[in-house]
């Protein structure tokens, strides 16, 4: 059989699989900017995780207080 | 850092933001190398070029199944140890799934046209995958109708074990059932029954197709986790206007 017989089908099937992988690719794109924004946006009108505003833990805090006490 | 570390979102988010780009840069050098090889893959003797399609519709039909089978494990992980990010996972994975059995179907009935002289065919393959896919739709369609994610989880947990089932029939299909689709050709007993220099491109291109199905994965499991911050932030913006 030649390379070329039923080239259409082949040439379809790539380009279904380029566009199913580009919409997925450019969802999770504009998903993030999207999310990334909302935050940046309530978080310049003052609100904020309460996680967010505790300083990080220190892995030994409970040993070295323990200590100290 | 253990893995049990990864358990908190914070930690996963400044884990995923150092892995993507990396992982994203791999799957670009996986998925041109699989490709060439695919494109220089001898045609088959009796199906011509056609096999190509081969290249795309295998992977395709892999990760729909490996992606239900994820979800599954990660249902286990809401119903029964509660993992914070199981349902992040769970959701993220839904519409990944769902793109690829829907190219597994598309590709299917590309490639079943030259071949067997139709598009379409409802043999136990084809329909228990176009089940897969209406699962998937279903599971999508869940996560939308719940608007607290925790319920939602828990409801879409018990959806997505339920569905379960039609991975063994699908898998099955060709042995349980007289179908027009081919039995087992890759791994079964005895070897596989392709040549192995139309096989080597196919495990090359089920590996990029992989590797871009774990990146597109911890992209949006990123997405998810920031937009449940979203939504914890516009519940307090909404307290404080009350």
């Amino acid at each position: 059989m030649e390379t070329t017989a039923h080239i259409d089908f082949i040439a379809a099937a790539y380009a279904a699989a380029a566009i199913v992988i580009a919409v997925l690719i450019l969802w999770v794109i504009i998903d993030y900017r999207a999310q990334r924004s909302k935050i940046a946006e309530l978080e310049k009108q003052g609100f904020t995780r309460r996680s967010a505003e505790r300083p990080p833990r220190q892995p030994n805090s409970v040993e070295q207080a323990k200590e100290q006490a | 850092m253990a893995l049990v570390d990864l358990a908190n979102p914070s930690r996963f988010l400044k884990l995923a933001d150092h892995v993507i780009p990396w992982l994203a840069g791999v799957t670009v050098l996986i998925a041109a190398f699989a490709l060439a090889r695919a494109m220089a893959a001898p045609d088959d003797y009796q199906q011509g070029a056609t096999v190509k399609i081969m290249y795309l519709h295998v992977p395709s039909a892999w990760l729909g199944m490996l992606c239900w089978g994820l979800m599954s494990a990660a249902a286990l992980g809401t119903l029964v140890w509660r993992h914070p990010l199981a349902d992040v996972t769970a959701k993220a994975a839904a519409p990944l799934g769902a793109a690829f059995t829907l190219l597994c179907l598309v590709t299917g009935s590309l490639w079943g046209r030259p071949e067997w002289g139709t598009y379409w065919v409802w043999d136990a393959r084809l329909t228990s995958e176009l089940v897969l896919l209406l699962l998937y739709l279903a599971v999508i369609a869940l996560w939308r109708t719940v608007e607290d994610p925790s319920r939602a989880a828990r409801a879409v947990a018990v959806l997505t074990l339920v569905g379960a089932i039609d991975l063994p029939i699908i898998k099955f299909s060709v042995d349980w059932w007289n179908t027009l689709h081919q039995g087992a050709s890759v791994f079964r007993l005895g070897g596989s029954t392709i040549y192995p220099t139309i096989l080597m491109p196919l495990f090359f291109m089920t590996g990029a197709f992989t590797l871009l199905f774990v990146t597109l994965l911890l992209a949006a499991m990123r997405n998810e986790i920031l937009r449940r911050r979203v939504r914890t932030l516009q519940l307090m913006q909404a307290k404080a206007a009350s």
